[in-house]
């Protein structure tokens, strides 16, 4: 289903999926864009998410929640029908301290989805993907279209 | 012996750990962090369910103190890599992550981390990953 209504559906949903989730609200990740199996987010820099004070440089788990939140996007753009995921795996190699003061830009891309599992790479840079901060591989589980429905009290997953 | 006003006094000075809202728990030897639970720490909200990047966060702070522990405070570790497996949904609840040095080497460290909610036999995730240290005397 990679028709033109599913990407539509992704761009009304992915800054809601990005801004309105409790805990990258507080970090402060911004959506930037969102095509079949591709997402694209931001994370400006913020004085709360400093893990070594004295360099001022961002602590990892805040790069780490940047992929994760970016790779989840672009699993849920990369499987063929519309449903909730869950992160299974997520590996994470950090080249280089994020330079203070810098946006962080991540970019996830789902190379393979079965039905019930997506393949993501994903890499985190200040401008130059050339030059990246950290790179991700992850593994994403489809957990079924009732769990993204606003209104659902139910159990889940 | 460890001493908890010391990591405390530790984890104040780095904000990302404030921002998850950790705080540690020392029993003799042995260091536990918890995260309290707080609701922007969400990550689905119709769940709901934790943030697996805050769930991750927790662990990479946990491996991190832990390190600080060993190395005597000599300088922050450096992350090079980690891997999480997500084993089980993070509940609105309390969370707490241990850490085990498996090696430390003069130069880098290998570290395991498993977080759990209420039952320390059912963890939510776990983590391994290396780091870069202090050199160790």
């Amino acid at each position: 289903m990679a028709s033109d209504e599913f990407i539509q559906h992704l761009w009304e949903m992915g800054p809601t999926f990005t801004e309105a989730t409790p805990h990258s609200k507080k970090l402060g990740i911004k959506f930037v864009a969102v095509d079949k199996g591709r997402a694209t987010m931001s994370l400006p820099y913020n004085a709360d998410l400093i893990g070594d004070p004295d360099t001022r440089v961002l602590h990892g788990g805040a790069v780490t929640t940047l992929l994760d939140q970016a790779c989840g996007l672009a699993a849920i753009a990369g499987f063929d029908e519309p449903s909730a995921c869950a992160t299974l795996n997520l590996s994470i190699d950090y080249m280089r301290a994020a330079k203070p003061g810098e946006t962080i830009i991540a970019q996830a891309h789902c190379y393979k989805a079965t039905k019930h599992v997506a393949f993501l790479r994903a890499v985190a840079h200040d401008g130059d993907e050339r030059d990246p901060i950290a790179t991700a591989q992850a593994t994403f589980m489809a957990t079924g279209p009732r769990n993204m429905q606003k209104t659902d009290k139910g159990e889940g997953a | 012996m460890i001493s908890s006003a010391k990591i405390e006094q530790a984890l104040k000075r780095i904000p990302y750990a404030q921002t998850l809202g950790v705080k540690p728990i020392v029993i003799g030897e042995e260091f536990t962090l918890v995260m309290p639970y707080i609701d922007s720490n969400i990550g689905n909200p119709v769940l709901p369910a934790l943030h697996g990047g805050a769930i991750s966060g927790l662990m990479e702070i946990s491996a991190i103190a832990q390190l600080l522990i060993s190395t005597n405070g000599k300088g922050l570790p450096k992350p090079i890599g980690i891997n999480v497996d997500y084993l089980r949904k993070g509940n609105a609840k309390d969370t707490y992550a241990r850490a085990v040095i498996f090696k430390q080497g003069s130069r880098v460290a290998n570290v395991r981390v498993r977080s759990w909610q209420e039952d320390y036999d059912k963890p939510i995730a776990v983590m391994h990953g290396h780091y870069l240290t202090a050199k160790a005397e």
